[in-house]
């Protein structure tokens, strides 16, 4: 045990910015982080224990105790729940016969909630030991575990099919689909690795590369939009002893998907994108920060990055440039959502908690170990190598004025044809749900939890910059759901599982908040509740970050267009109700002093 | 003074040193600007969010932003001044603070921002969560109710070595922040004392010390937090 956790401080260089990278091996290699490996990883790191189980306690694929020899994590998103969760749960919980969030005594299977790994379009889903299960029934749940107690390796847990696509190539084998219902011009099949580098790059200075992002006027497709060429040239301008490119491909928001399709399908269009922006920007070293959902993909990409290195795509002196030279390594997070927010990827780059840094300074001038550094999304980097191939210009003819290009979405929820649609910017939701037969649609979540519920009334709407921007999440609710109870109240759930805790406001408000929520859902509802619903939600926008400042727009947006949702829960000519039972709330300390609770008007 | 810059707050004409980070600046000015995780001589880290103020319409929080020149600061505006009272109630209602027997009682800066602010009953349900206290350590005690996990002690308390005796655990609204069993084993007096003192609330209690100082003649017994920098 010392020797292995000893050789895992020494393969990363006994440096504790690669505090991650070793966290990850150990729980891989043991399933958790012994006390022991605790001690020993502090000792060598010059780091005091708790230091090192602040990380730890941060991701939620770490953990200081076993998960098993088979953990299986079942994702609990709201289209997990739409599509059987709570069968394949209660399966799982009978077949192994233990409640989820606990491990078997012999130490085989534990069970365990996630948040949306990615798969929504072929839900219910599941990680076990870092394979994706997808399309679970109970009887496959059944099978799964019959087979793990009778001692069966993980490959041979799978008898489904392998998805459509590279998801069939030998490095992948993965059960998941990509579903590509619209293919534009990144998912186009036109695209032919190195041909941007080797013929078009040769011709160009750092400067021409970045005038001509500049002049597409492409903002970033992860959901922010900050202008791409402008994140480039700050950089670039920036004064620092290296100069790094990170690809932000943590895609968390539940109901995303879209970068999971953009690394199977076309890594190489991302890799030779983020190649060209170290070319802009004067950086050599490129990360890849994937999240640990994608684990699964680990060889797979490793193996496109040493194809790319052998057709001198990667390395030095790249396409004859001089001093044109650049390597991409993939850095894993561990399960934090707000690690997607792009200085809390920083912070976790360097082997710490995804706590988001306060700004400025931005990244462009301080960064990844305090370097200059740009941090852009999957499909941003794809498209950039597009615009360079055909020029600005040619790539503003797509989308409108404000918002150029094509937009990735990964749609979900009760459609027909769920999966990744590739369309022109200034779509709107009718065509949309046309586009993938949605029928009887309820409403339509914008852009995952931190977007915004929109209904019939606003199906008019174009997806766009200016009007609903969107990173790419589109979730469809037909009449049947339940929105308060089976979307909001999640999505909150989800917000308040997440934060990282830093701020005072997104740590308490979310709770605050869903607790408010749940008044109303037991029938304990008044009008004002409604009021303070509004107004409390105003103190989160005085957070750090993205995360804390959108954690209550499930209930701010689903109050301001569905207001009738709520009204129609709320008790009638009541004006006051505390939201407890005073009964059941001294139910506890009765027992305790042998008094039976008797109340009048009960 | 080298590089002086003008700057308002509240429309009140201020003068700093460019780089000076606001809340700083404005303590210069005789301005008071109510913090709980910033201190004097540690790497600011926004984490508390009371300090927020509001500059060209977007909130920003004053310990962590610096002046620049001409810029105008919104600091003591209705909603601002709501925003940070709804900051204070939030933190009395998501721990466990009872003022009167607390060891702190009067030199704690929550409480006394709880006056400044005039709360009354905190507008948000009382939580009520259990929380740990531990007693473990030689020299001190930690106490999760009353902890509002500023990161004071984390970031001020290191041994020799520069490893830090506390740190956070778990994340969200399980936040938590710890000790070192192994440091705390061989932690100093003075160490001790100090991280007591820095903690703006009774989280960290030196063993045995507790209500040393009679009531009367606490920190903000006489006058009000924020006193001392607007004369």
């Amino acid at each position: 045990m010392e020797q292995i956790v000893l050789s895992i401080i020494r393969k990363y260089g006994s440096d504790a910015n690669r505090l991650m990278d070793m966290l990850i091996d150990l729980q891989e290699q043991f399933g958790y982080i012994s006390r022991q490996a605790v001690a020993l990883l502090a000792h060598n790191l010059g780091l005091s224990q708790v230091d090192v189980e602040q990380t730890i306690t941060f991701y939620h694929f770490l953990s200081t105790k076993p998960r098993g020899k088979y953990a299986i994590y079942l994702n609990n998103s709201a289209v997990a729940y739409m599509f059987g969760r709570q069968a394949i749960k209660e399966a799982f919980e009978k077949e192994v016969g233990i409640a989820f969030g606990q491990v078997t005594d012999d130490g085989l299977i534990g069970l365990f909630d996630t948040a949306c790994i990615g798969m929504n379009d072929q839900e219910p889903a599941a990680i076990i030991n870092n394979k994706v299960f997808t399309r679970l029934t109970p009887y496959r749940v059944k099978e799964i575990v019959r087979h793990m107690r009778q001692g069966l390796s993980l490959d041979e847990l799978v008898n489904e099919s392998y998805g459509d696509g590279k998801n069939q190539h030998p490095q992948l084998k993965a059960m998941v689909s990509s579903n590509i219902r619209r293919k534009g011009m990144i998912l186009s099949d036109l695209y032919s690795m190195g041909k941007v580098t080797k013929e078009i790059l040769p011709g160009m200075s750092p400067e021409a590369v970045i005038a001509e992002i500049k002049h597409s006027h492409i903002r970033g497709r992860g959901g922010a939009g900050f202008p791409t060429g402008f994140k480039w040239e700050f950089c670039r301008r920036a004064k620092g002893a290296k100069h790094y490119v990170v690809c932000n491909a943590d895609e968390g928001e539940p109901g995303t998907f879209k970068d999971r399709v953009i690394l199977t399908e076309k890594p190489e269009l991302v890799f030779e994108g983020m190649a060209i922006a170290g070319y802009a920007i004067g950086g050599d070293e490129g990360i890849l920060y994937l999240r640990y959902e994608y684990r699964y993909m680990k060889n797979y990409l490793e193996s496109v990055l040493q194809h790319m290195r052998d057709e001198k795509l990667l390395g030095s002196n790249i396409a004859g440039i001089e001093g044109f030279n650049f390597d991409i390594r993939i850095q894993f997070g561990a399960g934090a959502y707000v690690c997607g927010e792009e200085s809390a990827l920083l912070e976790s780059l360097e082997g710490k908690r995804g706590e988001p840094r306060d700004k400025p300074p931005f990244p462009v001038e301080k960064g990844y170990l305090g370097q200059p550094t740009i941090i852009n999304n999957v499909e941003t980097f794809a498209t950039a190598v597009r615009i360079i191939e055909n020029g600005g210009e040619w790539f503003t003819q797509f989308g409108t004025e404000d918002s150029t290009g094509t937009k990735i979405l990964s749609i979900s929820g009760d459609c027909m044809f769920p999966g990744v649609y590739e369309v022109n910017w200034g779509f709107n939701v009718e065509d949309m749900l046309d586009m993938v037969g949605a029928y009887d649609v309820q409403a339509v979540q914008v852009g995952g939890p931190s977007g915004t519920l929109i209904g019939p009334a606003e199906f008019h709407r174009t997806l766009g910059y200016s009007d609903l921007s969107t990173g790419g999440s589109m979730i469809i609710f037909g009449k049947q759901r339940n929105l308060l109870k089976d979307v909001v109240l999640n999505f909150m759930e989800f917000f308040i599982d997440e934060s990282c805790g830093s701020c005072s406001t997104c740590r308490n408000m979310p709770q605050v908040m869903r607790n408010k929520l749940l008044k109303i859902l037991k029938g304990k509802g008044v009008t004002s509740d409604l009021a303070d619903l509004q107004n409390w939600g105003k103190v989160l926008h005085a957070s750090r970050c993205g995360l804390g400042q959108t954690a209550a727009n499930p209930i701010v947006s689903s109050l301001k267009n569905f207001r009738h949702l709520y009204e129609d829960l709320l008790q009638k000519d009541v004006e006051f109700d505390q939201g407890f039972d005073l009964e059941t709330s001294v139910q506890g300390s009765c027992k305790y002093v042998g008094r039976i609770p008797k109340f009048h008007n009960h | 003074m080298a590089n002086l810059i003008k700057f308002k707050i509240d429309g009140r004409e201020c003068m700093a040193e460019a780089g000076t980070y606001i809340v700083e600046a404005a303590r210069q000015n005789g301005i008071f600007i109510p913090t709980l995780c910033n201190m004097k001589g540690l790497h600011p880290k926004g984490a508390c969010r009371i300090c927020t103020v509001r500059i060209n319409g977007r909130l920003m929080t004053s310990c962590t932003t610096p002046v620049t020149d001409g810029i105008e600061i919104e600091s003591e505006s209705a909603d601002i001044t709501e925003l940070r009272k709804s900051i204070i109630e939030l933190l009395f209602v998501s721990g466990n603070h009872f003022c009167p027997s607390c060891e702190k009682s009067g030199n704690c800066e929550l409480q006394a921002l709880g006056y400044l602010y005039q709360m009354m009953v905190p507008r948000y349900p009382y939580d009520f969560p259990l929380k740990d206290v531990d007693a473990s350590s030689p020299k001190i005690i930690k106490d999760q109710n009353r902890c509002i996990l500023c990161k004071r002690c984390i970031k001020s308390i290191k041994d020799e070595n520069g490893r830090s005796f506390f740190a956070f655990h778990s994340r969200g609204n399980h936040l938590e922040v710890v000790l070192d069993e192994e440091l705390a084993a061989n932690m100093t007096d003075e160490l001790a004392e100090l991280a007591m003192n820095n903690c703006p609330v009774g989280s960290i209690l030196v063993k045995e010390k507790g209500f040393a100082t009679p009531i009367g003649k606490r920190k903000f017994d006489n006058q009000p937090i924020g006193s001392e920098i607007e004369g």
